[in-house]
């Protein structure tokens, strides 16, 4: 058959011109605008067309997916994903592949038959084609997995909880809660109630943008829990407008809320028997007058 | 067949969960816990459930329902030293135990419950039954 027979003279071709290819690759390479150095473009280049070389020995130049191709796959992957990392952007990857494209026509040109030499062409082009398409893929799969581990990363610094006073714990919540988040929240706060024995916690709603009748829902769900594990919960930090939208939702939060935080730590104080003095310069207090706070 | 034992503290009571729970154990805790309140004049149950790992919504119940009974009997029930796995689950499972009081550890639970008796002296609510 004459495609097959194209494609023997192909893997032949990229077999036989090996470093000649090279050269001519990483000369087209180097004329782009890249960011890696010479060395590492030689080194990656060198390898890559070694194990394309050899997987298309047997002439198979059509399926990569096959086990012919296990190292070009593998060399393709961990070179898009250390890319990925490097902040590249996915052609520039892409481009990395896809200019072996042009030695390999000079090579193909050189061919005498016309019709051999477009059947080698399009067995060639669809190859790259295939390769670029999956170094793309390796790119965006590493990407995305970098993404994952950021968000988890987010998830984790902003909920912390952090200890106000000997029993009182606060637990700003910034950004939207949802489920998942919910969850990490919860499990936080009640941990941090056993560590530190608090009997008050304030959930501080500042940082959350919009109430909706889930994130109420969320926001009761861990009320509750932290008062089956015997502390008592204060929210703060409700915005006008979404006090207005909690009630317009018909949600009934029937917990104690505070405008502030500060309001939420008076009471806190004055529920664990505390009361905060102002001192004046001489050092004598001006009498209780902080714990008179509105409530 | 093996019972749960309840201790007298003062004027509560004291039941320590370190079994897995099963219908026949917990129906027998709340006979057992009905019959303590009266015999002692109990004014406080307190259920500790520290060594409980795993509670489904029938232990949630059994909660429920021996607070709602010693209520009846004018004792408060605490239910102290949740796990926060087991806190998690049951708010999951829908059950808040809105009737229980809760305190993190047995000492607090001790305390909130000598509170109560201690405010109910000083209002001079003393009625015998």
């Amino acid at each position: 058959m004459a495609k097959s027979a194209a494609q023997g003279a192909l893997a032949r071709l990229i077999t036989d011109g090996e470093a000649e290819i090279l050269a001519d690759w990483l000369r087209t390479f180097a004329t782009g605008e890249t960011r890696i150095s010479e060395q590492e473009a030689k080194a990656q280049g060198k390898d890559l067309l070694h194990a394309l070389g050899k997987a298309v020995a047997d002439g198979n130049v059509a399926d990569i997916g096959s086990p012919d191709y296990d190292e070009v796959r593998d060399l393709l992957t961990g070179f898009s994903r250390s890319r990925a990392l490097q902040g590249f952007s996915p052609s520039e990857t892409a481009t990395f592949v896809f200019s072996l494209k042009q030695p390999l026509f000079e090579r193909i040109r050189s061919t005498a038959d016309v019709k051999t030499a477009a059947d080698q062409l399009w067995a060639m082009s669809s190859l790259l084609d295939q390769l670029g398409m999956f170094t793309v893929e390796a790119f965006q799969k590493t990407r995305d997995e970098l993404i994952m581990r950021q968000r988890e990363e987010i998830e984790e610094l902003s909920t912390p909880v952090v200890k106000l006073w000997e029993g009182i714990v606060a637990l700003p919540l910034i950004g939207t809660l949802d489920s998942g988040r919910t969850q990490v929240v919860m499990q936080n706060l009640l941990e941090t109630i056993v560590q530190t024995g608090a009997e008050i916690a304030i959930l501080d709603i500042t940082g959350v943008p919009t109430v909706d009748t889930l994130v109420a829902q969320h926001l009761l769900k861990t009320v509750s829990a932290a008062r089956l594990m015997g502390a008592d919960c204060i929210i703060s930090g409700i915005r006008p407008q979404i006090a207005q939208t909690i009630v317009q939702l018909g949600v009934q939060l029937n917990v104690v809320s505070k405008a502030t935080l500060a309001d939420a730590l008076a009471l806190a104080l004055k529920r664990t028997g505390r009361t905060v003095e102002k001192v004046n310069k001489s050092g004598r207090s001006d009498g209780a007058l902080a714990a008179e706070m509105r409530g | 067949m093996d019972s749960i034992p309840i201790l007298k503290i003062g004027s509560a009571l004291l039941v320590t969960i370190q079994v897995d729970m099963h219908d026949q154990l917990a129906t027998q805790l709340q006979e057992d816990l009905t019959t303590r309140i009266v015999e002692h004049h109990a004014r406080g149950v307190l259920i500790d459930i520290s060594a409980l790992e795993i509670v489904d919504s029938f232990i949630g119940r059994m909660l429920a329902n021996i607070a709602s009974v010693s209520r009846l009997l004018d004792a408060d029930t605490v239910v102290v030293g949740m796990r926060p796995e087991v806190a998690i689950t049951l708010v999951e499972l829908g059950l808040g135990l809105p009737g229980v009081k809760t305190a993190l550890n047995a000492e607090r639970g001790l305390a909130l419950i000598g509170g109560v008796a201690r405010d109910e002296a000083a209002a001079g609510d003393g009625d015998d039954d």
